[in-house]
C-alpha cells in the first residue's frame, strides 16, 4: 500500500506527470483503433474511479479532493477523459466507414426533423435533468466560506480560481508579463484565428481523425494537455509555496525545494567563457536575445522549407506564418519546461532592468 | 410542403376540456395556432413564439442527437439562465461594501432556512465554465467552426472569455480569504502588462522627463481594481461588472450566437 502510494506520488511529479500525459495522448492517437473499443473506454473510466475510491481512504488525498471548490474539477477530469475517448471512438468509427466508402454516420442523419417536438422536447428533458443534478449537488455540498477577508494574513498557497490555475502553473516557467498577459492573449487570438487558418474543407460536421490529423493533434495537445492537465496539476498537486506535493503527500509548509536555476547569460559568460557577466545588459543578454529572435522569426521560414513544407504549400504564406507563429508560441511553454528540467535554465533573456525576462 | 397530418384525439373528459380550453378567447389570444401536431402547426409554433423562433423550423437529425452534440451548448445556456435567476435572488440579500459583504453572506447561510441559492449559484458557475469549455471541445472535434461558421466560432471564443470573467468577478463577492487572495493572485498579473502595468516590460519607457506615466496608482491593475490593492473599489467594480456589465454583453452575444447558428444552417455541416 505504502509502495503503491509512493509510486503514485513519484509519478505525479510535474516532470513525469507532464511526460506521462503527453505519452498517453500520443498512444491514444497512435493506437486509436484499439483505444476506440468499448472495453478500453470502460476500463479506463473504471481505473480512474478505482483510483479515486482508493485515494478517498487516504487522509491527505481526502483533504484535497474534499475541498468543495475542487469537486467540479473531479467532474471535469471524468467528463473530459470520457469525452476525449468517446470522440476518438466516434472518429475511428467514421474513419472506418469513410474508408469503406459509406460516408460518416452523421451523413445518414442529415435528413431533416421537426424542431417541435424532436428538439424542443429534448431540451425540456435536459433542462429537467440539469435542474435535478444542480439542486441535489447544492443540497449535498455547501458552498465554501472561509474567514473574513484579511489583507494581513496571506494563505499559503494562494491560488487563483481553478480555471486560471493552468496560467498560474505557467508562472513557474515564465514571468507574469508572459504567463499572465501575453500568452493568455495569444490563446484567445489563436482560438479566434482557428477557423481562418484552417483551410481543410474536410471533416465539417462529423467526427473524424484521419481527415484532420494535424488539427486534432494540435488542439488536443493545447486543450487537454496544456490547459486542462495543468489545471489539474495546479489544483491537486501544488501546495504551500507552490511546491509540488504528490496526491498522498502531506502539505508541509516547510518543505524545501532547492532553487538552483541559472540564467542563460550566466551559463555562457560565467561558466563557458569564464569572463564574468558584462555590465552592459545588451551585451550580457545578446545570446538569449538572438535565441528568441531565431525562435520567433527565423524558425518559421526555415520550417517552411523543411519539416512544414507540406503545410506551407497547402496554406500559402500569410496563413502559414500566422499558424506557425501561434504554434511556436504554444510550444514555447513545453520548450521552456524542457529547458528548465534538463538544464535548470531560469531565463533565456534576463533583463530585470526593464522587467523583461523570458 | 408535405401533406398535413393530424392525429385524432379520443373523446374523453380531458379531451373535451382541452378542446374547450383551446377554443377560449384567452387561449386563442396567446397561441394563434392549433396544437403543434401537424406539419403546418409545427411550423407556426416555431415562427409565432418569440422564445422558440431562435430555433429553425426543421433541422438535421444529428443536431438533436446527444451522441453528436453532448448537449454542452444547451447546458451552458440553461446554466446561464439558472445563474441569472439565482443571482437575482442573491442580490436581494447582498450589499457590496466592506462593512456588509461578508456578514451578508453569513446571514444568508445562517438565517435563510433551507437556502441553497448560493450553492446553486456557485456550483452552477463552476459547471458553466466546464460546459462552455467542453462545448468548444465538441465544436472543434466535429469541425463545426469551418465555413460558413467562422464568425460564430469567434463569438463563442469571446463568450468563453466572458464566462471566465463572470466567474472571476463573482469569486470576489463573498469577501472571505478565499475570495480576496484568489483575486489578488489573478489581478497581480495585470501589474505585468507590457507598457500598461507598472511592473511590465516597457512601462519605464513611458515617462516625461523624470515623471513616470505608468505607476502603481494609474496602471492596468489600478483600472481593474479601482485601487492599488483588492479593497472597497475592487469590490464595487467587480459587483457591477458581475451583475450588470458582463451579463449584458454576454446576453447580447448569446443572441448573436444562436441567431447565427440558425442563419448558418444548423449547428454544423456545410451550408
Amino acid at each position: 500500500m505504502g509502495l503503491l502510494k509512493g509510486t503514485i506520488n513519484a509519478l505525479a511529479d510535474p516532470r513525469l506527470y507532464f511526460i506521462v500525459a503527453v505519452l498517453s495522448l500520443i498512444v491514444m492517437v497512435w493506437k486509436r483503433e484499439k483505444v476506440a473499443s468499448n472495453a478500453f473506454g470502460y476500463s479506463m473510466m473504471g481505473l480512474l474511479t478505482a483510483f479515486f475510491v482508493f485515494g478517498a481512504f487516504d487522509p491527505n488525498f481526502q483533504l484535497i479532493i474534499g475541498k468543495p471548490d475542487n469537486v467540479p474539477i473531479i467532474g471535469l477530469i471524468f467528463s473530459l477523459l470520457f469525452l476525449t475517448w468517446y470522440a476518438m471512438r466516434e472518429a475511428v468509427r467514421n474513419d472506418r466507414r469513410i474508408a469503406a466508402g459509406k460516408g460518416p454516420i452523421e451523413k445518414e442523419e442529415s435528413d431533416r426533423v421537426w424542431v417541435w417536438p424532436d428538439l424542443v422536447y429534448t431540451e425540456l428533458i435536459s433542462l429537467v435533468v440539469c435542474s435535478v443534478i444542480l439542486i441535489v449537488w447544492s443540497i449535498v455540498l455547501k458552498a465554501p466560506l472561509e474567514q473574513p477577508a484579511n489583507r494581513s494574513v496571506t494563505p499559503n498557497p494562494s491560488k487563483a480560481p481553478w480555471y486560471f490555475l493552468g496560467l498560474q502553473e505557467m508562472l513557474v516557467y515564465f514571468d507574469p508579463w508572459l504567463a499572465g498577459v501575453v500568452l493568455p492573449g495569444l490563446i484567445i487570438v489563436g482560438l479566434i484565428a482557428i477557423p481562418y487558418i484552417d483551410k481543410n474543407p474536410k471533416g465539417n460536421g462529423y467526427y473524424t481523425f484521419n481527415e484532420r490529423k494535424a488539427e486534432i493533434v494540435i488542439f488536443l495537445f493545447g486543450f487537454v494537455i496544456l490547459w486542462v492537465s495543468l489545471i489539474v496539476l495546479g489544483t491537486f498537486l501544488r501546495g504551500p509555496n507552490w511546491n509540488f506535493f504528490g496526491p498522498f503527500e502531506y502539505w508541509d509548509v516547510h518543505k524545501l525545494e532547492a532553487l538552483v536555476n541559472v540564467n542563460l547569460s550566466e551559463y555562457i559568460w560565467v561558466r563557458a567563457l569564464r569572463t564574468g557577466l558584462p555590465g552592459n545588459w545588451f551585451l550580457r543578454e545578446i545570446f538569449g536575445i538572438l535565441f528568441v529572435i531565431v525562435y520567433t522569426f527565423a524558425l518559421p521560414p526555415i520550417l517552411a522549407k523543411s519539416a512544414f513544407k507540406k503545410y506551407y504549400e497547402k496554406l500559402g504564406p500569410p496563413r502559414y506564418y500566422v499558424t506557425v507563429f501561434l504554434f511556436l508560441m504554444m510550444m514555447s511553454l513545453p520548450a521552456k519546461m524542457l529547458l528548465r528540467w534538463l538544464f535548470n535554465l531560469k531565463y533565456i533573456v534576463a533583463i530585470p532592468e526593464f522587467f523583461f525576462n523570458i | 410542403m408535405a401533406e398535413t397530418k393530424t392525429i385524432d384525439p379520443k373523446e374523453t373528459a380531458a379531451t373535451r376540456l382541452w378542446n374547450w380550453l383551446t377554443e377560449t378567447q384567452v387561449w386563442k389570444s396567446v397561441f394563434r395556432h392549433d396544437r403543434p401536431d401537424s406539419d403546418r402547426t409545427r411550423v407556426l409554433v416555431m415562427l409565432s413564439n418569440v422564445f422558440l423562433h431562435l430555433h429553425p423550423v426543421r433541422m438535421r437529425k444529428s443536431g438533436v442527437k446527444l451522441r453528436y452534440t453532448w448537449c454542452m451548448g444547451g447546458m451552458s445556456f440553461f446554466l446561464f439562465l439558472s445563474l441569472t435567476l439565482t443571482g437575482l435572488l442573491l442580490m436581494f440579500y447582498y450589499r457590496p461594501t466592506l462593512e456588509y459583504a461578508y456578514t451578508d453572506i453569513v446571514a444568508l447561510r445562517e438565517h435563510v432556512p433551507l437556502g441553497i441559492m448560493r450553492e446553486m449559484h456557485r456550483w452552477g458557475a463552476h459547471a458553466m465554465v466546464i460546459t462552455v469549455m467542453l462545448h468548444m471541445f465538441r465544436v472543434f472535434l466535429t469541425g463545426s467552426y469551418k465555413p460558413p461558421r467562422e464568425f460564430n466560432w469567434s463569438v463563442g471564443v469571446i463568450m468563453l472569455v466572458l464566462t471566465l470573467l463572470l466567474s472571476f468577478t463573482g469569486y470576489l463577492l463573498p469577501w472571505d480569504q478565499l475570495a480576496i487572495w484568489a483575486i489578488t493572485v489573478g489581478s497581480n498579473m495585470a501589474r505585468a502588462t507590457p507598457f500598461l502595468g507598472h511592473e511590465g516590460p516597457g512601462a519605464a519607457l513611458l515617462r516625461l522627463g523624470d515623471v513616470p506615466l505608468i505607476h502603481a496608482y494609474d496602471d492596468a491593475r489600478f483600472a481593474l481594481l479601482g485601487g492599488s490593492f483588492v479593497g472597497e473599489g475592487a469590490l464595487l467594480r467587480f459587483y457591477v461588472l458581475h451583475c450588470v456589465g458582463l451579463p449584458l454583453v454576454i446576453a447580447v452575444l448569446m443572441a448573436v450566437h444562436f441567431w447565427r447558428v440558425r442563419k448558418d444552417g444548423g449547428i454544423s455541416g456545410p451550408l
